[in-house]
């Protein structure tokens, strides 16, 4: 672990070495970023000119799952970068290298990727949050930072779980899936109260690619809608469930990985 | 010298052709956004007959239409271009005796044609599956749209040529190329119709290229635009597609003077 922990500063150092070598290129991925999480606000306040309510939904209930649906994405993108995988590793063959060094695989690949500038969207993210808890008057007990700390831990583990395991599907098929992109794209759908979709989908966003817990799920207990309390309380084991599953995927393909074979 | 142009676009066609097991994920992926989309307007509207002058049924239409008309006119020779200013194999292509922004123009109509039949149109149809919404009634308004959908296709290559060749000033440009990836999908009203803006916002928004892109086909096809008012639409389009080639032409003309071949 502390070799980890020391490899890591020396990523670190590297990759900000390599960004800020095109500095005018580093802003502007900064702002792009940016751009892209006010784009969706955009959507958001663009529909609440025309509505009052989405479902039960105020326009700023809206903002602050929003808010706190940035968060663990962010987080979460800076350990993981990995969405090429399949490309990199497994058929330009760089697992092979991976596995000849004494480090552990997935830490290797977690911080060849690492994006610590990702750290500015969580920062958006709570600002946006906090905003919207002001304009919803939200009263703040002594317990809700850990809570938040806990909940926001627990997604970002969801996130890790199932994208860990998504990536250690090319160890099983060495051709190009396509499948994370796709996931990704369903993750969207969490940053909506799941209660917009049908039941289906709704279904499939709480047990099966759960992305209702980084999204409406924590947040409900902080907008104190006591009709989701469960849901907020199962967020934390979602969290383990789904990175313990992660990590046997991942374990499972590297045992069955034996090389690309070029 | 059309008919190297005509060869650009047939190779580029079957090298597409070559990968098209890469665009079935796309249309899942088009399918997924357009559900989400579906499902989310369809909370929106919740007991309003008409939001902005369309109906719930319309925007279906419209949500549809707008992520498989992306689906065509969508293409990376921005990027294409700023990785060829990178790696410094637009020196390569400059020697060669052709327009460099023509060819990149011509391959973009390649992928075009790709898209068309492989991406857009099963795309639509399986949508249509799942998702039950109205086509055009008549031939006019299919031909209307169709017209209308490859002035938006030109456009938004004028774009992609824009924001390509600015690579040959700032030499990094992938922040900038996917900022602006966004930008058009907001303006261009992929995501919510431009008739949804605020008074301001729409107004701004008259005076820029982007809703000439897939706004003004969307419309057409969603029945919101009727007949008579397509044909003026579609003539900004064509003002549009005139007033984009001077900044091209004028960049392009400086580009040249700028370059900087890295790498080699």
């Amino acid at each position: 672990m502390g070799q980890v922990i020391r490899l890591f500063s020396d990523y670190l150092s590297q990759y900000f070495k390599t960004k800020l070598s095109y500095r005018a290129n580093f802003f502007s991925e900064l702002v792009s970023n940016l751009v892209f999480e006010l784009m969706r606000l955009a959507f958001i306040g663009i529909v609440f000119q025309h509505v009052d309510k989405l479902k039960e939904w105020t326009l700023w209930e809206i903002v602050f799952i929003y808010g706190y649906f940035m968060i663990p994405y962010a987080l979460f993108s800076v350990f993981f970068g990995f969405w090429d995988f399949n490309e990199r590793y497994i058929i330009r063959g760089e697992m092979d290298r991976i596995l000849t060094r004494p480090v552990n695989p997935l830490a290797q690949v977690c911080l060849e990727s690492i994006a610590p500038d990702r750290i500015f969207s969580a920062i958006t993210g709570f600002i946006i949050m906090i905003y919207a808890a002001f304009q919803l008057k939200l009263s703040i007990a002594w317990y809700d930072p850990f809570v938040f700390v806990l909940l926001i831990i627990s997604s970002v583990m969801i996130y890790a779980g199932v994208y860990t395991a998504i990536a250690a599907v090319s160890f099983f098929s060495d051709s190009r899936t396509g499948i994370a992109p796709m996931i990704w794209n369903i993750q969207n759908y969490g940053q909506y109260p799941v209660d917009v979709y049908n039941n289906i989908i709704r279904f499939i966003l709480t047990w099966i690619l759960p992305f209702a817990f980084v999204g409406l799920y924590p947040s409900a207990f902080f907008l104190r809608k006591a009709e989701w309390y469960t849901y907020t309380m199962l967020t934390p084991v979602m969290g383990i469930v789904f990175f313990l599953i992660g990590l046997v995927v991942w374990n499972l393909g590297l045992k069955k990985y034996s090389g690309a074979g070029s | 010298m059309l008919k190297l142009y005509a060869e650009l676009i047939r190779i580029r066609f079957l090298t597409m052709l070559a990968y098209r097991v890469n665009y079935y994920s796309g249309i899942i992926i088009y399918a997924i956004n357009i559900g989400a989309y579906y499902f989310l307007w369809g909370s929106i509207y919740a007991d309003n007959t008409t939001l902005a002058g369309m109906t719930l049924t319309q925007m279906t239409s419209y949500v549809a239409i707008a992520w498989m008309s992306r689906a065509f006119y969508f293409n990376n020779i921005d990027n294409e271009i700023g990785m060829e200013v990178r790696e410094g194999k637009v020196a390569v292509e400059m020697l060669r005796p052709y327009n460099y922004l023509s060819v990149k123009a011509a391959q973009a109509l390649g992928e075009g044609i790709f898209r068309f039949a492989f991406f857009a149109i099963p795309g639509l149809i399986l949508i249509r599956l799942f998702i039950d919404f109205p086509f055009p009634s008549t031939f006019s308004a299919w031909g209307l749209y169709l017209i209308s959908l490859l002035c938006g296709f030109v456009i938004n290559t004028q774009i992609n040529l824009l924001t390509g060749v600015l690579t040959f000033f700032f030499m990094r440009n992938e922040g900038l190329i996917f900022a602006k990836r966004m930008i058009v999908d907001l303006l261009a009203g992929v995501i919510v119709p431009i008739s949804f803006f605020p008074g301001w916002a729409q107004s701004v928004l008259g005076y820029l290229p982007f809703q000439a892109i897939n706004y003004y086909p969307s419309m057409i096809f969603a029945g919101v635009i009727q007949a008579d008012k397509a044909l003026q639409v579609i003539l900004i389009q064509l003002v549009w597609i005139v007033v984009l080639f001077l900044p091209i032409t004028w960049l392009w003309r400086k580009a040249r003077h700028n370059l900087v071949v890295q790498g080699g």
